[in-house]
Protein backbone atom coordinates (compact mmCIF):
# COMPACT_ATOMS: atom_id res chain seq x y z
CA UNK A 1 0.00 0.00 0.00
CA UNK A 2 2.96 2.46 1.15
CA UNK A 3 4.50 0.97 -2.72
CA UNK A 4 1.30 2.35 -4.35
CA UNK A 5 0.82 5.85 -2.66
CA UNK A 6 4.96 6.49 -3.43
CA UNK A 7 4.23 5.51 -7.19
CA UNK A 8 1.06 8.08 -7.14
CA UNK A 9 3.49 10.80 -5.29
CA UNK A 10 6.34 10.11 -8.68
CA UNK A 11 3.40 10.61 -10.70
CA UNK A 12 1.45 13.76 -9.36
CA UNK A 13 5.29 15.11 -9.34
CA UNK A 14 5.82 15.45 -12.79
CA UNK A 15 2.49 16.04 -13.58
CA UNK A 16 2.37 19.16 -11.55
CA UNK A 17 4.38 19.91 -8.66
CA UNK A 18 7.89 19.55 -10.48
CA UNK A 19 6.00 19.74 -14.16
CA UNK A 20 8.86 19.52 -16.62
CA UNK A 21 7.81 23.10 -18.38
CA UNK A 22 6.31 25.01 -15.89
CA UNK A 23 8.28 24.18 -12.91
CA UNK A 24 11.83 23.03 -13.73
CA UNK A 25 11.87 24.96 -17.36
CA UNK A 26 12.75 22.12 -19.42
CA UNK A 27 12.47 20.90 -22.97
CA UNK A 28 11.51 24.66 -24.21
CA UNK A 29 12.89 24.04 -27.83
CA UNK A 30 10.15 21.96 -28.72
CA UNK A 31 7.68 23.48 -26.73
CA UNK A 32 7.96 27.21 -28.10
CA UNK A 33 8.36 25.95 -31.40
CA UNK A 34 5.18 23.43 -32.23
CA UNK A 35 2.41 24.74 -30.08
CA UNK A 36 1.16 27.24 -32.47
CA UNK A 37 -2.14 25.02 -32.50
CA UNK A 38 -3.24 22.72 -29.73
CA UNK A 39 -3.18 19.96 -31.75
CA UNK A 40 0.25 20.25 -32.85
CA UNK A 41 1.07 20.62 -29.29
CA UNK A 42 -1.21 17.55 -28.52
CA UNK A 43 1.01 15.49 -31.21
CA UNK A 44 4.15 16.80 -30.00
CA UNK A 45 3.15 15.75 -26.36
CA UNK A 46 2.02 12.37 -27.30
CA UNK A 47 5.43 11.84 -29.22
CA UNK A 48 7.33 12.61 -26.85
CA UNK A 49 5.30 10.99 -24.24
CA UNK A 50 6.16 7.74 -25.74
CA UNK A 51 9.26 8.31 -26.25
CA UNK A 52 9.77 8.94 -22.49
CA UNK A 53 7.74 6.18 -21.33
CA UNK A 54 9.94 3.57 -23.44
CA UNK A 55 13.11 4.48 -22.81
CA UNK A 56 12.10 5.17 -19.48
CA UNK A 57 11.49 1.18 -19.21
CA UNK A 58 14.72 -0.02 -20.94
CA UNK A 59 16.99 2.18 -19.12
CA UNK A 60 15.32 1.35 -15.78
CA UNK A 61 15.78 -2.60 -16.89
CA UNK A 62 19.68 -2.27 -18.25
CA UNK A 63 20.43 0.20 -15.88
CA UNK A 64 22.56 -2.92 -14.22
CA UNK A 65 24.26 -3.97 -17.46
CA UNK A 66 25.75 -0.25 -18.56
CA UNK A 67 28.74 0.65 -17.42
CA UNK A 68 28.67 4.25 -16.18
CA UNK A 69 31.61 5.02 -18.75
CA UNK A 70 29.08 4.96 -21.33
CA UNK A 71 25.86 5.25 -19.78
CA UNK A 72 25.12 8.46 -21.50
CA UNK A 73 25.96 7.23 -24.88
CA UNK A 74 23.99 4.33 -24.14
CA UNK A 75 20.77 6.20 -23.15
CA UNK A 76 21.15 8.34 -26.33
CA UNK A 77 21.30 5.57 -28.21
CA UNK A 78 18.02 4.17 -26.70
CA UNK A 79 16.50 7.71 -27.13
CA UNK A 80 17.12 7.86 -30.54
CA UNK A 81 15.80 4.81 -31.42
CA UNK A 82 12.43 5.39 -30.00
CA UNK A 83 12.21 8.93 -31.69
CA UNK A 84 13.07 7.14 -35.12
CA UNK A 85 10.34 4.66 -34.55
CA UNK A 86 8.14 7.56 -33.70
CA UNK A 87 8.74 9.46 -36.71
CA UNK A 88 8.36 6.56 -39.37
CA UNK A 89 5.31 5.85 -37.48
CA UNK A 90 3.63 9.30 -37.42
CA UNK A 91 4.97 9.44 -41.02
CA UNK A 92 2.98 6.55 -42.12
CA UNK A 93 -0.31 6.93 -39.81
CA UNK A 94 -0.57 10.79 -40.01
CA UNK A 95 1.28 11.77 -42.54
CA UNK A 96 -0.43 15.97 -42.34
CA UNK A 97 0.55 15.58 -38.63
CA UNK A 98 3.94 14.41 -38.82
CA UNK A 99 4.51 17.26 -41.87
CA UNK A 100 3.55 19.93 -39.51
CA UNK A 101 5.82 19.10 -37.22
CA UNK A 102 9.21 18.63 -39.58
CA UNK A 103 12.15 18.65 -37.93
CA UNK A 104 11.29 19.12 -34.54
CA UNK A 105 10.10 15.17 -34.12
CA UNK A 106 14.12 13.81 -34.81
CA UNK A 107 14.79 16.79 -32.45
CA UNK A 108 12.86 14.63 -29.73
CA UNK A 109 16.45 12.89 -29.28
CA UNK A 110 18.07 16.46 -28.08
CA UNK A 111 14.87 17.35 -25.44
CA UNK A 112 17.08 17.78 -22.27
CA UNK A 113 13.83 16.47 -20.34
CA UNK A 114 14.31 13.26 -22.11
CA UNK A 115 17.66 12.88 -20.57
CA UNK A 116 17.34 14.21 -17.86
CA UNK A 117 14.87 11.78 -16.79
CA UNK A 118 17.36 8.44 -17.70
CA UNK A 119 20.53 10.52 -15.81
CA UNK A 120 18.28 11.40 -12.84
CA UNK A 121 15.74 9.28 -12.36
CA UNK A 122 15.49 6.06 -14.71
CA UNK A 123 18.91 4.70 -14.34
CA UNK A 124 18.93 4.71 -10.39
CA UNK A 125 15.14 3.58 -9.62
CA UNK A 126 13.25 0.19 -10.10
CA UNK A 127 10.92 -0.51 -12.74
CA UNK A 128 7.78 0.46 -11.43
CA UNK A 129 9.05 3.95 -10.17
CA UNK A 130 10.93 4.51 -13.56
CA UNK A 131 7.28 4.20 -15.04
CA UNK A 132 5.49 6.42 -12.56
CA UNK A 133 8.15 8.76 -13.30
CA UNK A 134 7.60 8.92 -17.08
CA UNK A 135 4.06 8.65 -16.77
CA UNK A 136 4.26 12.16 -14.43
CA UNK A 137 6.46 13.50 -16.30
CA UNK A 138 5.17 12.89 -19.76
CA UNK A 139 1.77 13.91 -18.92
CA UNK A 140 3.11 17.18 -17.27
CA UNK A 141 4.97 17.81 -20.16
CA UNK A 142 1.79 17.24 -22.68
CA UNK A 143 -0.19 18.90 -20.61
CA UNK A 144 2.23 22.55 -20.98
CA UNK A 145 2.32 21.91 -24.52
CA UNK A 146 -1.99 21.17 -24.94
CA UNK A 147 -1.71 24.20 -22.41
CA UNK A 148 0.35 26.68 -24.18
CA UNK A 149 -0.77 25.30 -28.03
CA UNK A 150 -4.24 25.93 -26.79
CA UNK A 151 -4.03 29.50 -25.14
CA UNK A 152 -2.27 30.35 -28.75
CA UNK A 153 -4.76 29.08 -30.96
CA UNK A 154 -7.69 30.43 -29.50
CA UNK A 155 -5.79 34.31 -28.94
CA UNK A 156 -4.39 33.77 -32.31
CA UNK A 157 -6.48 32.16 -34.95
CA UNK A 158 -10.31 32.09 -32.78
CA UNK A 159 -10.15 28.14 -32.96
CA UNK A 160 -9.43 25.63 -30.38
CA UNK A 161 -8.79 22.31 -32.04
CA UNK A 162 -9.35 23.46 -35.41
CA UNK A 163 -13.00 24.37 -34.02
CA UNK A 164 -14.02 27.67 -34.63
CA UNK A 165 -15.02 29.78 -30.99
CA UNK A 166 -16.03 33.23 -31.51
CA UNK A 167 -17.44 33.54 -35.50
CA UNK A 168 -16.28 35.33 -38.55
CA UNK A 169 -15.82 38.80 -36.27
CA UNK A 170 -12.87 37.79 -34.78
CA UNK A 171 -9.97 39.77 -35.07
CA UNK A 172 -7.63 37.03 -34.12
CA UNK A 173 -4.12 38.11 -32.40
CA UNK A 174 -2.06 37.21 -35.11
CA UNK A 175 1.16 37.81 -32.88
CA UNK A 176 -0.11 35.17 -30.74
CA UNK A 177 0.64 32.13 -33.35
CA UNK A 178 3.84 33.72 -34.29
CA UNK A 179 7.50 32.95 -32.12
CA UNK A 180 6.91 36.35 -29.83
CA UNK A 181 3.56 34.88 -29.14
CA UNK A 182 4.89 31.79 -27.42
CA UNK A 183 7.32 33.87 -25.24
CA UNK A 184 4.69 35.83 -23.97
CA UNK A 185 2.48 32.98 -23.30
CA UNK A 186 5.00 30.93 -21.42
CA UNK A 187 5.83 33.60 -19.60
CA UNK A 188 2.41 34.35 -18.22
CA UNK A 189 2.34 30.76 -17.40
CA UNK A 190 5.30 30.52 -15.64
CA UNK A 191 4.54 34.10 -13.51
CA UNK A 192 1.28 32.03 -12.19
CA UNK A 193 3.14 29.18 -11.33
CA UNK A 194 6.00 31.64 -9.36
CA UNK A 195 2.90 32.75 -7.59
CA UNK A 196 1.00 29.55 -6.91
CA UNK A 197 4.17 28.35 -5.56
CA UNK A 198 4.93 31.66 -3.50
CA UNK A 199 1.64 31.84 -2.02
CA UNK A 200 1.59 28.14 -1.01
CA UNK A 201 5.55 28.88 0.81
CA UNK A 202 3.74 31.87 2.75
CA UNK A 203 0.62 30.05 3.88
CA UNK A 204 2.77 26.94 5.22
CA UNK A 205 5.50 29.24 6.97
CA UNK A 206 1.90 31.22 8.24
CA UNK A 207 0.72 27.70 9.33
CA UNK A 208 4.24 26.73 10.88
CA UNK A 209 4.46 29.84 12.94
CA UNK A 210 0.85 29.26 14.06
CA UNK A 211 1.86 25.58 15.04
CA UNK A 212 4.52 27.11 16.79
CA UNK A 213 2.49 29.79 19.26
CA UNK A 214 0.12 26.95 20.11
CA UNK B 1 18.08 4.98 -1.60
CA UNK B 2 19.02 5.99 -4.49
CA UNK B 3 22.13 7.54 -3.26
CA UNK B 4 23.28 4.28 -2.07
CA UNK B 5 23.85 2.82 -5.18
CA UNK B 6 25.42 5.96 -6.44
CA UNK B 7 28.11 4.90 -4.15
CA UNK B 8 27.51 1.36 -5.51
CA UNK B 9 28.21 2.50 -8.78
CA UNK B 10 30.80 4.40 -7.84
CA UNK B 11 32.81 1.89 -5.86
CA UNK B 12 32.36 -1.09 -8.16
CA UNK B 13 35.72 -2.05 -10.57
CA UNK B 14 36.24 -0.12 -13.41
CA UNK B 15 35.16 -2.50 -16.41
CA UNK B 16 37.42 -3.36 -19.02
CA UNK B 17 38.01 -1.12 -22.26
CA UNK B 18 36.65 -4.14 -23.98
CA UNK B 19 33.60 -4.44 -22.05
CA UNK B 20 32.77 -0.66 -22.71
CA UNK B 21 33.01 -1.75 -26.51
CA UNK B 22 30.96 -4.30 -26.61
CA UNK B 23 28.07 -2.42 -24.58
CA UNK B 24 27.97 -0.11 -27.01
CA UNK B 25 28.34 -1.61 -29.66
CA UNK B 26 25.98 -4.25 -28.53
CA UNK B 27 23.40 -1.26 -27.94
CA UNK B 28 24.30 -0.13 -31.51
CA UNK B 29 23.55 -3.19 -33.32
CA UNK B 30 20.16 -3.33 -31.86
CA UNK B 31 19.13 0.41 -32.26
CA UNK B 32 20.16 -0.31 -36.47
CA UNK B 33 17.75 -3.87 -36.43
CA UNK B 34 15.08 -1.82 -34.57
CA UNK B 35 15.45 1.08 -36.98
CA UNK B 36 15.24 -1.05 -39.75
CA UNK B 37 12.98 -2.85 -38.88
CA UNK B 38 10.47 0.40 -38.60
CA UNK B 39 11.44 1.52 -41.71
CA UNK B 40 10.20 -1.69 -43.68
CA UNK B 41 7.38 -2.04 -41.75
CA UNK B 42 6.30 1.57 -42.62
CA UNK B 43 8.16 2.24 -46.15
CA UNK B 44 5.10 1.08 -48.74
CA UNK B 45 2.42 3.66 -46.42
CA UNK B 46 5.18 6.20 -46.54
CA UNK B 47 5.18 5.53 -50.04
CA UNK B 48 1.48 5.02 -50.73
CA UNK B 49 0.72 8.47 -48.55
CA UNK B 50 3.17 10.37 -50.98
CA UNK B 51 1.65 9.51 -53.87
CA UNK B 52 -1.87 9.70 -52.84
CA UNK B 53 -0.83 13.74 -51.81
CA UNK B 54 0.47 14.17 -54.63
CA UNK B 55 -1.74 12.42 -56.77
CA UNK B 56 -4.69 14.76 -54.69
CA UNK B 57 -2.56 18.18 -55.21
CA UNK B 58 -2.76 17.30 -59.11
CA UNK B 59 -6.07 16.79 -59.44
CA UNK B 60 -7.05 19.56 -57.09
CA UNK B 61 -4.90 22.28 -60.22
CA UNK B 62 -6.46 20.36 -62.84
CA UNK B 63 -10.46 20.83 -62.74
CA UNK B 64 -12.43 17.62 -63.85
CA UNK B 65 -9.53 15.37 -63.90
CA UNK B 66 -9.60 11.76 -62.99
CA UNK B 67 -5.94 10.18 -64.05
CA UNK B 68 -2.88 11.53 -64.23
CA UNK B 69 0.44 10.57 -65.82
CA UNK B 70 3.97 11.09 -64.82
CA UNK B 71 5.80 12.94 -67.71
CA UNK B 72 9.36 13.61 -67.72
CA UNK B 73 11.85 15.49 -70.31
CA UNK B 74 14.23 13.34 -72.05
CA UNK B 75 15.93 14.51 -74.94
CA UNK B 76 13.48 17.50 -75.46
CA UNK B 77 10.29 15.66 -75.84
CA UNK B 78 8.08 14.28 -73.08
CA UNK B 79 7.92 10.58 -72.19
CA UNK B 80 5.79 8.58 -69.72
CA UNK B 81 7.72 7.87 -66.92
CA UNK B 82 6.93 4.93 -63.80
CA UNK B 83 9.75 4.87 -62.42
CA UNK B 84 11.13 6.52 -59.49
CA UNK B 85 13.99 8.70 -61.19
CA UNK B 86 16.12 11.00 -58.96
CA UNK B 87 17.40 14.85 -60.32
CA UNK B 88 15.01 14.62 -63.10
CA UNK B 89 12.50 17.32 -62.89
CA UNK B 90 8.81 15.61 -63.80
CA UNK B 91 5.50 17.35 -64.38
CA UNK B 92 2.28 15.67 -64.43
CA UNK B 93 -0.67 15.23 -67.40
CA UNK B 94 -4.17 14.69 -66.27
CA UNK B 95 -6.71 13.18 -68.46
CA UNK B 96 -10.72 13.23 -67.57
CA UNK B 97 -12.84 9.92 -67.41
CA UNK B 98 -12.45 9.44 -71.67
CA UNK B 99 -9.15 9.70 -71.30
CA UNK B 100 -8.94 12.92 -73.33
CA UNK B 101 -6.34 15.36 -71.97
CA UNK B 102 -7.03 18.51 -70.25
CA UNK B 103 -3.86 19.59 -68.75
CA UNK B 104 -0.53 20.36 -67.38
CA UNK B 105 0.69 20.02 -63.40
CA UNK B 106 3.66 22.01 -63.15
CA UNK B 107 5.58 21.41 -60.02
CA UNK B 108 8.00 24.65 -59.71
CA UNK B 109 9.84 26.49 -56.60
CA UNK B 110 11.05 29.61 -55.75
CA UNK B 111 12.18 31.37 -52.42
CA UNK B 112 9.16 33.01 -50.63
CA UNK B 113 9.48 35.42 -47.11
CA UNK B 114 10.65 32.33 -45.01
CA UNK B 115 11.69 29.63 -46.66
CA UNK B 116 11.39 28.13 -50.06
CA UNK B 117 8.08 27.95 -51.31
CA UNK B 118 7.07 24.61 -52.96
CA UNK B 119 3.82 25.66 -55.68
CA UNK B 120 1.67 22.68 -58.16
CA UNK B 121 0.15 24.56 -61.06
CA UNK B 122 -2.23 23.98 -63.48
CA UNK B 123 -1.38 24.49 -66.88
CA UNK B 124 -3.89 24.15 -70.29
CA UNK B 125 -1.69 24.81 -73.62
CA UNK B 126 -5.16 25.11 -75.70
CA UNK B 127 -5.37 28.66 -74.40
CA UNK B 128 -2.33 29.25 -72.77
CA UNK B 129 -3.70 29.45 -69.16
CA UNK B 130 -2.85 29.03 -65.91
CA UNK B 131 -6.04 26.63 -64.49
CA UNK B 132 -5.29 26.22 -60.55
CA UNK B 133 -2.83 26.50 -58.30
CA UNK B 134 -1.89 24.78 -54.82
CA UNK B 135 1.13 25.02 -52.54
CA UNK B 136 2.83 21.79 -51.61
CA UNK B 137 5.01 23.10 -49.17
CA UNK B 138 6.03 26.43 -47.27
CA UNK B 139 6.55 27.88 -43.94
CA UNK B 140 5.33 31.19 -44.41
CA UNK B 141 4.12 33.80 -41.21
CA UNK B 142 1.20 31.55 -39.88
CA UNK B 143 -1.46 33.85 -39.89
CA UNK B 144 0.36 36.40 -43.28
CA UNK B 145 2.29 34.83 -45.57
CA UNK B 146 0.03 31.46 -45.01
CA UNK B 147 -2.79 33.04 -46.50
CA UNK B 148 -1.31 32.05 -49.65
CA UNK B 149 -2.69 28.93 -49.28
CA UNK B 150 -5.52 28.84 -47.07
CA UNK B 151 -7.22 32.18 -48.49
CA UNK B 152 -9.81 30.78 -50.54
CA UNK B 153 -9.92 34.19 -53.23
CA UNK B 154 -5.99 34.34 -53.57
CA UNK B 155 -6.18 30.21 -54.98
CA UNK B 156 -8.99 31.40 -56.65
CA UNK B 157 -7.41 33.76 -58.61
CA UNK B 158 -5.19 31.21 -60.18
CA UNK B 159 -8.21 29.32 -61.70
CA UNK B 160 -8.52 31.30 -65.03
CA UNK B 161 -5.23 33.18 -65.61
CA UNK B 162 -3.36 34.35 -68.56
CA UNK B 163 0.65 33.84 -68.90
CA UNK B 164 1.08 36.48 -72.25
CA UNK B 165 2.06 38.94 -70.60
CA UNK B 166 4.08 37.28 -67.58
CA UNK B 167 1.77 36.94 -64.17
CA UNK B 168 1.41 40.22 -62.38
CA UNK B 169 0.53 40.36 -58.78
CA UNK B 170 -1.54 43.75 -57.97
CA UNK B 171 -2.56 46.26 -55.32
CA UNK B 172 -4.92 47.85 -56.82
CA UNK B 173 -7.68 45.60 -57.88
CA UNK B 174 -7.06 43.22 -61.17
CA UNK B 175 -7.82 44.64 -64.06
CA UNK B 176 -6.20 42.30 -67.32
CA UNK B 177 -6.48 38.72 -67.65
CA UNK B 178 -2.61 38.20 -66.39
CA UNK B 179 -3.39 39.98 -63.07
CA UNK B 180 -4.03 38.76 -59.91
CA UNK B 181 -5.01 40.71 -56.07
CA UNK B 182 -1.87 39.89 -53.96
CA UNK B 183 -2.92 39.86 -50.42
CA UNK B 184 -2.79 42.64 -47.85
CA UNK B 185 -0.05 41.94 -45.17
CA UNK B 186 1.24 38.85 -47.63
CA UNK B 187 2.71 41.12 -50.38
CA UNK B 188 5.94 38.87 -50.42
CA UNK B 189 4.39 35.90 -50.31
CA UNK B 190 1.80 37.02 -52.86
CA UNK B 191 4.83 38.07 -55.53
CA UNK B 192 6.72 35.19 -54.22
CA UNK B 193 4.01 32.46 -55.98
CA UNK B 194 3.52 35.07 -58.74
CA UNK B 195 7.07 34.91 -59.71
CA UNK B 196 7.81 30.88 -58.91
CA UNK B 197 4.73 30.42 -61.50
CA UNK B 198 6.28 32.65 -63.98
CA UNK B 199 9.44 31.04 -63.56
CA UNK B 200 8.17 27.36 -64.36
CA UNK B 201 6.20 29.21 -67.16
CA UNK B 202 9.30 30.33 -68.51
CA UNK B 203 10.91 27.02 -68.13
CA UNK B 204 7.98 25.01 -69.43
CA UNK B 205 6.02 26.33 -72.15
CA UNK B 206 8.68 26.44 -74.66
CA UNK B 207 9.68 22.46 -74.53
CA UNK B 208 5.46 21.62 -74.46
CA UNK B 209 4.40 19.68 -77.16
CA UNK B 210 2.37 21.33 -79.47
CA UNK B 211 -1.43 21.18 -78.08
CA UNK B 212 -3.67 18.36 -79.30
CA UNK B 213 0.25 16.36 -79.52
CA UNK B 214 0.14 16.00 -75.86
CA UNK B 215 1.28 11.98 -74.65
CA UNK B 216 -2.24 10.21 -74.56
CA UNK B 217 -3.00 8.48 -71.16
CA UNK B 218 -1.79 5.06 -71.32
CA UNK B 219 -3.63 2.14 -69.56
CA UNK B 220 -0.57 0.57 -67.95
CA UNK B 221 -0.22 -2.89 -66.28
CA UNK B 222 2.17 -1.11 -63.61
CA UNK B 223 4.72 -2.54 -62.07
CA UNK B 224 3.62 -5.21 -58.91
CA UNK B 225 5.14 -1.12 -56.26
CA UNK B 226 2.14 0.36 -58.42
CA UNK B 227 -0.30 -1.61 -58.31
CA UNK B 228 -2.02 -0.54 -55.29
CA UNK B 229 -1.69 2.81 -56.79
CA UNK B 230 -3.47 1.93 -60.10
CA UNK B 231 -6.29 0.25 -58.11
CA UNK B 232 -7.32 3.54 -56.23
CA UNK B 233 -7.47 5.21 -59.64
Amino acid sequence: MAKEQHAYEEFMKGLWRENPVFVQVLGLCPLLAVTNSAINGLAMGLASFFVLLGSSILVSLLKSYIPKQVRISCFIIIIATFVTVVDYSLAAAMPVIHKELGAFIPLIVCNCLILGRMEAFASRNTLRMSIADAFGMGAGFLFALVALGGVREILGVGELFGISLFGPNFEPWVIMILPPGGFITLGVMLLYFNWVEEKKNKLDKQLAAEAGVN
Amino acid sequence: MSEDKIEQVAGAEEPSPARLIGTLAIAGLLSGVIIIAIYLVTFETIKENKARELRESVFRVIPDVTKMQKLLLKEGKLVVSYEEEKGEEPIYAGYDESGKFMGYAIPSDGPGFADTISVLYGYRPADRKVIGMWILASRETPGLGDKIYKDAKFVADFDDLAIEPPIVATKKGKKKPNEIDAITGATISSVAVVRIINKGNDYWVSKLPEPGSEPVYIEVTPPPSEAGEAKAQ
